[in-house]
């Protein structure tokens, strides 16, 4: 540990020695220090890529092989056998699209409301929903799992979906977007063509809300696609499991085919990282909304 | 809009009128209603009770909240969860503001690629990312193990022995994953800043650092406030991480070294145990501490604030 921690030092002051004799060598150490952060950012990603590949002696081999290897085939053929991945897949896709799903609409309907009606109470009504974002759920979790045992909601995907998907947060943020992006005479215009209030929301406001969709929809669906702790007590049926899930049915202290699991952990997780490092910006500004723009 | 003030109207009457409005926020309140407030408050109440979940409740007032005082595993689970949280904290505060401000200065190139790098574990699942790090902690075989073998030291057997490196696991893994979030959110605040103030500052002659300790961070503060009650939560939170590195164990591993306050809140009910009063005046516990470490966080930056302008008059 003492030699660690002297590498470490060495490293730094040599960075910051050389930052201070030239203007290019300041840039070569932020660079530097950038790159090697980077790189450990990146490595479990690349060793699990690896180890997906390989024989599970050769995972236990020390020093560790840290390139790929030939064994794809037999660890695909032993993840299929120890779990069903495309039902869990399956599981987690139901789940986590219908959530979004119904997400997107009572939030979109909810913070158009605040946003354009006049309502009498409203301010309170906003006020009140403002305070719930302030209570952790933790509070009652206990009392919670008991409903859903009384709702028959056990082994039932009802109770991942429905309890949360009129949620504050995206009402809020819906009716900041809202705010911003919907003119008022717009709705005039439209109500003095004869069209209802809700021909009016989905023909006329909800194209208009298309980004703010977007941000919210990335936002629930990545925390979705990845919840564990309630899947866990309410999931107790394989066939059920959703991907993380299905992931920690395969870890166990009788010895994890690391190999398998690997693989398994690629599949899972390669499909959302895709799509994030195809559209990064977009991804990062739905996740980071709530804190940028308050 | 069509509400003419000083017009008195039934209650009625108003509600049809606004019927559109009302039906469209309804199902926040309901939903809010039964899945939130309703646990809340039944939470409250079933923690002065002892319960198994099907027979007679008993009232024991406080008895919950006494047992939960003298009982030696709480205090374990409580002193492992804020010392993950609170030693985590260093690397994802200062390494996120450190790094936001590397990118944010001219000097350096490829900002995008960077901040998407170190975004990646945030749309990774929790689970797969401590399998991985389960494995890169081996001790016989884990690439971790292997570095410390460069630098000439015995191998350590951080998930093993006696417990209390699953610790220094679980802030490892907590600081890889939560650097870049913070990193990208006080990236956009200090893009937010006016290139004005930085170029005026410069001319003045002013440091980086005395760029950063007086003018970035104070101009930050809300949205570090924000970043530090997320990762409070969070912390209050923690179960995935040491829950799946200890092999799905409720205890937390070797001498309970990886047991956070979640892991044994979810042990007593509704897994495996069932004292259901107990697990939630455990869960009005970890409540009551978020809330004030929310209050004491925005009492501390308010202060700040004040005895700063005080000083500048």
């Amino acid at each position: 540990m003492v030699k660690l921690l002297l590498v470490i030092t060495v490293v730094a002051v040599l960075l910051v020695i050389i930052s201070f004799l030239s203007p290019i060598g300041k840039k070569v150490s932020l660079y530097v220090v950038l790159g090697l952060i980077a790189l450990i950012m990146l490595l479990p990603f690349f060793m699990m890529f690896v180890m997906a590949t390989l024989k599970t002696n050769e995972i236990y081999s020390f020093p560790p092989i840290m390139w790929f290897g030939s064994n794809l085939g037999e660890n695909f053929k032993n993840m299929v056998a120890a779990v069903n991945f495309p039902r869990s897949f399956l599981n987690s896709v139901i789940v986590t699209c219908s959530h979004v799903i119904l997400v997107l609409f009572f939030c979109s309907i909810g913070g158009y409301a605040f946003s354009v009606y006049d309502f009498p109470g409203r301010n309170k009504l906003f006020a009140i929903l403002l305070a719930t974002m302030m209570i952790p759920a933790t509070a009652g979790i206990i009392p919670w799992f008991i409903m859903m045992s009384k709702f028959g909601w056990v082994n039932d995907f009802k109770a991942l979906i429905i309890p949360s998907c009129a949620n504050a947060f995206g009402i809020f943020w819906m009716r900041q977007y809202c705010q911003n992006n919907v003119p008022k005479s717009l709705m005039e215009a439209a109500r003095i063509d004869g069209c209802s209030e809700w021909t009016i929301f989905f023909r006329v406001i909800a194209p208009i809300l298309k980004p703010a969709y977007a941000s919210l929809g990335i936002m629930q669906f990545v925390n979705m696609w990845n919840e564990f702790m309630q899947a866990l007590i309410i999931l107790r049926k394989e066939k059920l499991y959703t991907l993380p899930l299905m992931l920690r049915s395969m870890v166990s202290d009788r010895g994890t085919d690391y190999g398998a699991v690997m693989l398994a952990s690629t599949c899972a997780v390669l499909p959302l990282l895709i799509c994030f490092l195809s559209a990064s910006k977009f991804f990062m500004d739905g996740l980071t909304a709530g804190a940028v723009k308050e | 809009m069509r509400r003419v003030k000083g017009n008195k109207k039934g209650f009625l009457q108003t509600l049809k009128e606004y019927r559109v409005a009302y039906v469209y926020i309804a199902p926040f309140y309901i939903l809010f209603a039964i899945f939130g407030l309703f646990p809340m408050i039944a939470g409250l109440f079933l923690s002065f009770f002892r319960w198994d979940g099907l027979g007679q409740m008993h009232f024991l007032g406080l008895g919950n909240y006494i047992n939960l005082f003298k009982d030696t595993l709480f205090w374990k689970a409580l002193s492992n969860t804020l010392v993950i949280g609170i030693i985590a904290h260093i690397p994802i505060l200062l390494g996120g503001l450190v790094l936001a401000y590397i990118l944010n200065s001219k000097l350096v190139k490829g900002q995008n690629i960077f901040k998407t790098i170190y975004f990646m574990p945030m749309v990774t699942s929790a689970v797969a990312i401590t399998i991985i790090f389960q494995n890169l902690f081996g001790f016989n075989y884990g690439i971790i193990n292997y570095f410390v073998s460069l630098l000439g030291e015995a191998p350590i057997n951080w998930l093993g022995g006696d417990g209390k490196l699953i610790k220094v696991a679980v802030i490892v893994m907590f600081a890889w994953k939560w650097v870049g979030w913070n990193m990208v959110i006080y990236l956009a605040g200090m893009q937010g800043i006016s290139n004005d103030i930085y170029e005026a500052a410069e001319i003045d002659g002013a440091s980086h650092s005395k760029i950063v300790f007086s003018i970035v961070i104070p101009l930050l503060k809300p949205i570090i406030l924000f970043t530090l009650i997320q990762s409070s939560i969070g912390m209050f939170n923690l179960f995935t991480e040491p829950f799946i590195l200890t092999n799905s164990n409720w205890g937390g591993g070797p001498n309970n070294g990886g047991l956070t306050l979640m892991t044994y809140l979810l042990s007593k009910a509704p897994q495996g145990g069932n004292a259901y009063g107990y697990a939630s005046s455990i869960a009005y516990v970890i409540t009551f501490m978020v809330i004030i470490i929310s209050v004491v966080l925005n009492k501390v930056m308010e202060e700040k604030d004040t005895v700063k302008r005080k000083g500048g008059k």
